[in-house]
């Protein structure tokens, strides 16, 4: 549930004030935290040291480590596999987040309201989000059959397009794979996005409407600035959520067809699981760390930013 | 003005041209986004027989899907899965709770730094992990325990999840210590203090966390895949992809399973949408 992580993260801010004083029986404390801090440190902890010391060293079961620097990451940075996958990742995080952006902004805007058949549109919607990728990628793989009468062409025949090949084919895969992320994504946009337009003052409507502003221009001028915050905790999240991607590459492409959706994680995951190349998977994976957690602390900033209004 | 509740004032639309303009938005809306998932519920039920046909209408109702899944051991898929969520729910509230108690309660030196490590761990994706995670699993440090091919591989690594840590410690705060402190006057210890004090009234919070948890724990597919080794420890999740793979089985069977896979979510999402929804939005929005 990657979907939570900001309001977790806004918990814990929280949690964070200073704590009441009070001096009761404390010694015991770290019996109560000990469960918690030892699975975390076995399953979070340790697993993140080892990617560390492992991307420095050359890897070699039963022989023993070699320290070998910056080796690792100078060999997956100068593999164009790697950087094929990179940029795949790129296109799908860019592409998933702006057209989940726009998807879900049409659907918030269409759907708001409190009518209740609108709530009823709403939920129906919104299912994509709550469905296991699992199924997600085992439904469009059959949605997406390429032969002429396989669903999705179906679909687009009664409306006169013509069949594709979608996941089949390398020139359509990486986007038939960013509309299934679109699909997933937008309704959750929506939610946000309904969230968001919710806190707009009603008067401001009122007045721009008073001042002759069409329905446009009071989107423009009056509901679109009270959410520009929205806007960037939308973008941030929608971001770190697609550069770790994984799950729905391996199921839905595995990666390809000819390598044409490979991304970066399922890339590590098979250098390090089926090619047992565990120094140059684990710099791989920092490379993405590194990347999710400058995004990640962009986000704590524009929420500051945000608070500090 | 009731016209302008929203932002494109659509309610205030009338007039024929418009509501038809309108309900047909709404319905291509449905289709896109809910067809597919009602096509899922409704092939599962009927005679699918080449990978190509997904329906909407029902026709020809069967169970003969389910019976076809159930004789490829569907069923034990589905055990694993609700064994794995349930185990891994049970272990993460009383993770959740015993911690949080602590970080909310006591005032000791270093809280603030192991609040700081736990809201740290929401940085580190699991994905990222995968592979030290897999050799970890395999050789537990310390004890030296191989959960690979055990379900409990699948079950421990989730018990300590920082957001529900973070989420009850938020709640556990806002207990009055009023309650704490007659409590502790009548002679109780911490653990009475615990148990039949600050759980109690925490009842709503334990709901909330059962809800993400559930959630959390059914969506996962990267750590049952690095510790499953055969079909024994498959959860449904993994089933599907080998379902997907194997030629003998038809699509019935495929859509009969993923319509499995696809319930519980579905149903926890709409008995307790309203929980639900204010989890998902509070903190994005209000901050």
């Amino acid at each position: 549930v990657t979907t939570t992580l900001v309001a977790a993260a806004a918990a814990g801010e929280r949690a964070a004030a200073p704590v009441r004083r009070r001096p009761f029986r404390n010694a015991s404390a770290w019996l109560w935290l000990a469960p918690a801090l030892i699975l975390l440190t076995v399953f979070k902890f340790v697993p993140m040291a080892r990617a560390i010391s492992m991307s420095f060293k050359d890897v070699r079961p039963y022989l023993g480590d070699r320290w070998v620097g910056l080796g690792n990451y100078r060999a997956v940075l100068g593999d164009p596999a790697f950087r094929a996958a990179a940029g795949h990742t790129v296109v799908l995080a860019v592409g998933e987040t702006i057209g989940s952006i726009v998807v879900g902004l049409a659907l918030a805007l269409l759907l708001e309201g409190t009518a209740r058949h609108l709530w009823i549109v709403r939920t129906a919607v919104f299912l994509p989000t709550v469905t296991t990728m699992a199924v997600v990628a085992a439904l469009w793989r059959i949605l997406y059959y390429p032969a002429p009468d396989g669903a999705l062409n179906t679909v687009l025949g009664w409306v006169g397009l013509g069949p594709g090949q979608y996941l089949d084919s390398p020139h359509t895969s990486l986007w038939s794979v960013l509309a299934v992320g679109v699909w997933r994504g937008a309704p959750y946009d929506m939610m946000i996005f309904l969230a968001g337009l919710a806190g707009v003052d009603r008067s401001l409507y009122e007045a721009a409407a008073a001042d002759g502003a069409g329905p446009l221009r009071r989107l423009w001028h009056v509901a679109f600035p009270a959410m520009r915050p929205v806007f960037g905790i939308v973008v941030t999240l929608a971001a770190i959520r697609g550069l770790r991607v994984f799950t729905e590459i391996y199921l839905l492409t595995n990666g390809g067809p000819n390598g044409s959706t490979e991304v970066v994680m399922t890339l590590v995951y098979k250098l390090g699981l089926e090619r047992d190349e565990l120094g140059i998977a684990s710099a791989g994976s920092m490379l993405l760390l590194v990347a999710t957690i400058v995004l990640t602390l962009l986000a704590q900033l524009l929420r500051r930013r945000r608070e500090a209004r | 003005m009731r016209q302008l509740d929203t932002a494109l004032g659509l309610g205030a639309v009338r007039g024929p041209l418009g509501r038809i303009v309108k309900v047909a938005l709404y319905a291509l809306a449905v289709f896109v986004f809910a067809g597919p998932l009602l096509a899922l519920l409704v092939s599962a039920f009927g005679r699918v027989t080449d990978p190509t046909r997904l329906t909407l209408i029902p026709h020809d109702l069967t169970l003969d899907n389910f019976r076809t899944a159930f004789d490829q051991g569907v069923l034990r898929y589905l055990a694993n899965s609700l064994i794995v969520v349930g185990g891994g729910l049970l272990l993460q509230i009383a993770v959740s709770v015993t911690a949080a108690y602590a970080l909310a309660r006591k005032q000791f030196p270093g809280v603030r730094l192991v609040l700081l490590l736990i809201l740290s761990t929401m940085m580190l994706p699991e994905e990222i992990l995968a592979i030290p995670l897999s050799l970890v699993l395999a050789d537990v440090p310390v004890i030296h325990v191989n959960l690979v091919g055990t379900l409990a591989g699948m079950i421990v690594p989730v018990g300590a999840w920082a957001f529900a840590i973070l989420v009850m410690t938020e709640f556990m705060r806002d207990v009055p210590i009023e309650l704490e402190e007659a409590a502790r006057i009548d002679g109780a210890g911490d653990v009475r203090i615990f148990w039949s004090v600050i759980l109690p009234v925490c009842r709503p919070a334990l709901g909330v966390l059962g809800i993400f948890g559930f959630t959390m724990i059914w969506d996962q597919y990267i750590l049952p895949l690095l510790v499953a080794q055969d079909s024994a420890q498959f959860t449904l999740a993994l089933a599907l992809r080998s379902l997907r793979a194997d030629e003998q089985v038809g699509t019935g069977v495929l859509i009969a399973s993923a319509l499995l896979a696809l319930l519980p979510s579905v149903v926890v999402f709409l008995a307790l949408q309203r929980q639900f929804m204010r989890g998902l939005t509070s903190g994005a929005i209000k901050g």
